[in-house]
């Protein structure tokens, strides 16, 4: 009955229901678990007789393990055994692989890649022997570290409309620039953690994940065991921004530990190898090129990107993505290549592609505006295309103008000066800049549980994992608006993997996805209701426990007659997911200050304005704008994986090192969101909005660096020493 | 971690030359996780009190315990020093602060990402292994006083302004005490990058002291990649005085710059006696950053030291730019 998502659902149940729930802004259930440290994360178990295990990791960038020096560390006091498995993971799985990632640690293809396991009774004793370990390596030379000399291929089959280089031979106006963004490092707080215990054949993990059933066969599969002998148990997780969709060393090397020893083993990645052994996000070269007629309307559109990963990775970060659809110009070139370096794995990190490409795309743009005598607002909405260019498809729902216009309104955009360096406060140059937001939607498969009790009360249970995003508040929240159960006597229960699946946590679709599948089994169990009631079900109103239609009313109890109502609903994307461009949008709109002398760029208001659907909880929706607009802030002004080219060493991986914004980096941040239904999004109306802050913040930025200053960034992070050789004499 | 033996001190004597101190921790404990450290016995000087400021000859004597938290919220430190007040909120987070002494600052180690990876070569962690720094990622190394064997900065803000202030370190020794002035408290690397400064193994700083106070503008200014939480691309500390519409005495001191906290004597004897004016800082700062030398990745301290001393000496003396 329930399967695919194929045509729009116009119905829009949840305007017609009347709990009142869906879209306040509730505070999450396990909000108080968290602040006060009693929600238990992976490694805070304490099963019986567990050991603690420590990866050690690979000192060179390429090459094979010759020798490795066990029997002094063995005889190491509390040391339980050094594991070197060709079954370890040599890299992490990346985002819905479903399958085991390169395996046998032995053959080196990074610097800081995991190669051996050393488990001890306590933690201070592994980490002793861990460090102790002595390994000779047979090192390969000539090994490609530098991304901008190793050879690129095409990622996959550009796209060509037209002919851009007549275009920009006979624009009146154009944009021919290139921007390099830095690498990102995910960086969530809780690093990766598992705790592997075995039952005769079946393992159960406590681990640290984003999207549980795809983790089940990554983690059976790596293991050659059936997925129905493994078990994850992930209810909170302090963070993933993509470098937990995937397995990681951890998991595979607990359980082969703890299999091989009989007993429980606990795997925590130290905090410098969460940052050389996971994903990061690819440094990134862009060429952007940009041909408009003398009105300002696009006529040539050019996105051209060169990214890195290690040889045989897919993943290729897709910077272009946005650009697919954003703007108009019918003469295209957008393509994406990869160059084959030794550095750890690239892969989803915080919106991959937009958070990168739309920072470069919107820069363009800026630039574009001011050689066409355009307001940037101006500009952008004479270039919103009716259908999507190249596939004729019309868009979902867009509230990119909207987004724009309230903006500026609310942002008082008026009053910026249209040439750069012409306000100055004491040493600061002032400015501001405006970009648009942009984020593909995505509808993902899931399964959810819901279960109406005989007391009314109601059970929503899911695989779908809450990584700090607020899934715990929403699933609740569409399952007490459906059935008319306020939400003190809704349950929700997640990331257990003998749970339905949900959609994980990844690409900002677990809520609408996973909310979609609850809100299918809800339907379910209003038409078994209204069944009983005698009514028709899209007659039937449910509140506070009592349903009713017309002169028809009755206790929900009552028509349960001491029997729960249990259903389990399912979706799948289908045909809306190709009839239609789907996205979410917005504007971001930024004041700066510069420093004159020290070209220091700091914060001084932010506001982003979002639509996406329908609102599900304005706090957690909120919550996640204000979040993915910090990491606007960072990779706009701080954040930059720094390698050693002569041997691919990651410089900076800690958290002092590796300059994530700061309290005193984040001034006033403001968000306005936009109430909107999209109907071929999903049954909720609703679209992604998890990572919609961070896609389009650093050109806001940027552009407001250079009505400050007069500068444009063409590289990224824009620290000082980026800035200062172009900064006008301060003395003058 | 390597496992060692720890000890508490209850009297300075105690202290032997086989012990490594820990005050705060701060940064030993970091390093010796990171076993960029790895001493086999650590002797703990918090029994041993220091803890006093306290009033000597017209200026202040600081207790080597004194938690940086505590010295900057002095009235003393905040009315008369308040560069030193600024310089050490410049620095680390409330937490750190409120762990880290005033001895264990000035002693801090390096930053340099190639000291803080056991495995990279590094002459100040293993004498003779060489300075993959050299040639490799040295955005926040030395432009003064560098040498072939190392090129690292000593990385704190504190120290900054005590060398701008003329204080000096009391150290205490198994033969007595003696007092050095700051500025030759830490060294410069040359052939013994090992060495951060001139105490010797069983040494202890007991204080800091600064002269009686010169009053006028102090300002510290801190040029950072992010607001808090990072350490100096470059820093400024300056104490300037004007009489008579001149400069009568200007006391500079520059952070991340260099192995130890650093000086130019002539940079302050060119502004003595002169009237303020944007020109004149220019030519202060051009003979400051005449004799820099930048690594192969951090050209751009020059400029951002030189634009950073003239901002602080216009701020310093209302000179509007």
């Amino acid at each position: 009955m329930f399967g695919t998502f194929d045509s729009p659902d116009q119905r829009n149940l949840l305007d017609r229901t009347g709990q009142g729930i869906i879209g306040k802004g509730l505070d999450r259930p396990e909000a108080g678990l968290k602040v006060t440290g009693r929600a238990t994360y992976a490694a805070e178990y304490r099963p019986e007789n567990c050991a603690d295990g420590v990866l050690v990791t690979a000192t060179v960038a390429q090459g094979k393990i010759l020798q490795i020096e066990s029997e002094k560390i063995e005889a190491l006091p509390g040391v339980l055994g050094i594991f070197t498995d060709k079954l370890m993971l040599r890299r992490p799985a990346q985002g819905t692989a479903g399958r085991a990632p390169a395996q046998d640690p032995r053959q080196i293809e990074y610097h800081g890649q995991p190669l051996a396991l050393v488990v001890a009774e306590t933690f201070e004793q592994a980490m002793h022997a861990a460090k102790a370990l002595c390994i000779t390596y047979e090192r390969h030379h000539d090994v490609p570290y530098d991304p901008e000399t190793a050879p690129s291929e095409p990622a996959e089959k550009p796209i060509i409309l037209g002919d851009l280089d007549e275009a920009m031979a006979n624009a009146a106006h154009k944009v021919d620039a290139t921007y390099e963004t830095a690498g990102h490092a995910s960086a969530a707080m809780e690093p990766h953690a598992s705790i592997a215990s075995w039952q005769g054949d079946d393992l159960t993990i406590w681990g640290s994940f984003q999207m549980i059933s795809h983790n089940v066969k990554e983690l059976a599969d790596a293991l050659r065991i059936a997925p129905k002998r493994v078990r994850i148990l992930s209810p909170y997780v302090g963070g993933g921004f993509g470098s937990k969709l995937g397995i990681s060393h951890d998991a595979v090397a607990a359980a082969l530990a703890a299999k091989a020893l009989g007993r429980p083993v606990r795997v925590v990645l130290t905090r410098q190898q969460v940052f050389t052994t996971i994903m990061r996000r690819s440094e990134t070269r862009q060429r952007l090129r940009l041909a408009a007629d003398g009105d300002g309307r696009l006529t040539g559109l050019g996105h051209e990107a060169w990214v890195s990963n290690l040889p045989q990775e897919s993943f290729a970060e897709p910077v272009t993505q946005a650009t697919q659809f954003l703007y108009g110009g019918e003469n295209r070139k957008l393509c994406v290549n990869i160059a084959r370096i030794s550095r750890l794995t690239a892969g989803s990190v915080r919106a991959p592609g937009e958070a990168v490409g739309m920072q470069a795309l919107e820069a363009a743009m800026d630039e574009l505006a001011e050689r066409a005598g355009l307001d940037p607002i101006e500009l952008r909405k004479r270039n919103l295309p009716s259908s999507e260019p190249g596939k004729d498809r019309p868009y979902s729902s867009r509230m990119l103008a909207e987004a724009l216009d309230q903006g500026a309104a609310a942002f008082g955009w008026h009053e910026r000066q249209p040439k750069p360096c012409m306000t100055r406060e004491g040493e600061w140059w002032i400015g501001l800049g405006v970009a648009s937001a942009a984020r593909v939607n995505m509808l993902m498969p899931a399964a959810a549980r819901v279960r109406l009790e005989p007391d009314g009360s109601l059970l929503v249970q899911s695989d779908q994992t809450d990584i700090g995003t607020g899934s715990y508040a929403i699933l609740g929240q569409i399952a007490g608006e459906m059935l008319g159960v306020p939400i003190e006597r809704v349950r929700v229960e997640l990331g257990d993997s003998e749970l339905p699946s949900g959609a994980g946590s990844g690409g900002s679709f677990g809520a609408s996805s996973t909310g979609s599948a609850v809100f299918r089994a809800c339907e379910a169990i209003r038409d078994r209701l209204a069944h009983r009631l005698g009514a028709r079900s899209d007659r039937l109103d449910l509140r506070n426990g009592i349903a009713s239609s017309g002169e028809r009313s009755a206790p929900v109890a009552e028509l349960l007659r001491g029997y729960a109502l249990e259903e389990i609903g399912r979706i799948k994307p289908g045909k809306t997911q190709i009839d239609y461009a789907q996205a979410s949008y917005g504007a971001f709109f930024c004041e700066v200050a510069v420093n004159a002398f020290t070209a220091e760029t700091r914060i001084r208001r932010l506001l982003g304005v979002f639509g996406f659907g329908r609102v599900l909880n304005q706090k957690t929706a909120r919550s996640q704008c204000l979040g993915g607009m910090v990491w606007g802030i960072g990779s706009a002004l701080s954040e930059e994986l720094s390698f050693d080219l002569r041997d691919g060493r990651l410089m900076n991986h800690d958290l002092e090192q590796y300059h994530l914004p700061v309290h005193a980096d984040i001034p006033d941040l403001d968000v306005i969101l936009l109430e909107e239904r999209d109907t071929a999004a999903s049954p909720l109306q609703a679209k992604g909005v998890g990572e919609l802050g961070i896609c389009g913040t650093a050109g806001a930025i940027a552009n407001a660096v250079y009505n400050a200053c007069g500068v444009r960034a063409y590289s990224f992070p824009i620290t000082p020493d980026r800035l200062i050789d172009r900064l006008p004499e301060p003395l003058t | 971690m390597r496992p060692f033996e720890y000890r508490r001190a209850t009297k300075p004597s105690d202290i032997s030359a086989a012990d490594r101190i820990i005050a705060g921790g701060t940064n030993i404990l970091d390093l010796m996780k990171l076993e960029v450290e790895v001493p086999a016995q650590i002797i703990d000087i918090n029994p041993l009190g220091m803890t006093e400021i306290s009033e000597i000859d017209g200026g202040l004597r600081i207790g080597a315990m004194v938690r940086n938290t505590d010295c900057a919220a002095d009235a003393r430190v905040r009315r008369d020093y308040p560069l030193l007040a600024r310089a050490i909120l410049a620095g680390a987070s409330p937490q750190l602060r409120n762990r880290a002494t005033t001895g264990g600052n000035l002693c801090q180690r390096t930053r340099c990402s190639y000291f803080m990876q056991p495995e990279a070569r590094c002459n100040k962690r293993d004498p003779g292994t060489g300075c993959d720094a050299l040639h490799g990622v040295n955005r926040s190394h030395a432009i003064f006083g560098a040498s072939e064997n190392c090129i690292a900065t000593y990385p704190g803000d504190m120290a900054v302004a005590l060398l701008a202030l003329g204080a000096s370190v009391e150290i205490l020794g198994r033969t007595g005490t003696r007092s050095v002035p700051i500025g030759d408290f830490h060294r410069l690397p040359e052939h013994q990058p090992a060495k951060d400064n001139l105490l010797e193994p069983g040494e202890l700083i007991s204080s800091v002291t600064l002269p009686p106070a010169m009053g006028g503008a102090q300002i510290y200014r801190k040029v950072r990649d992010r607001s808090s939480f990072a350490f100096a691309l470059v820093s400024v500390a300056a104490a300037i005085t004007i009489a008579d519409g001149r400069i009568r005495h200007a006391a500079l001191a520059f952070g991340s710059v260099a192995h130890k906290p650093w000086q130019d004597p002539a940079v302050e004897t060119a502004l003595v006696g002169q009237e303020p004016s944007l020109k004149l800082f220019a030519q202060a700062a051009d003979l400051l950053v005449g004799k820099a030398k930048a690594q192969s990745g951090n050209a751009f301290k020059i400029p951002l030291l030189r634009r950073a001393l003239i901002a602080v000496l216009s701020e310093a003396t209302n000179t509007e730019a």
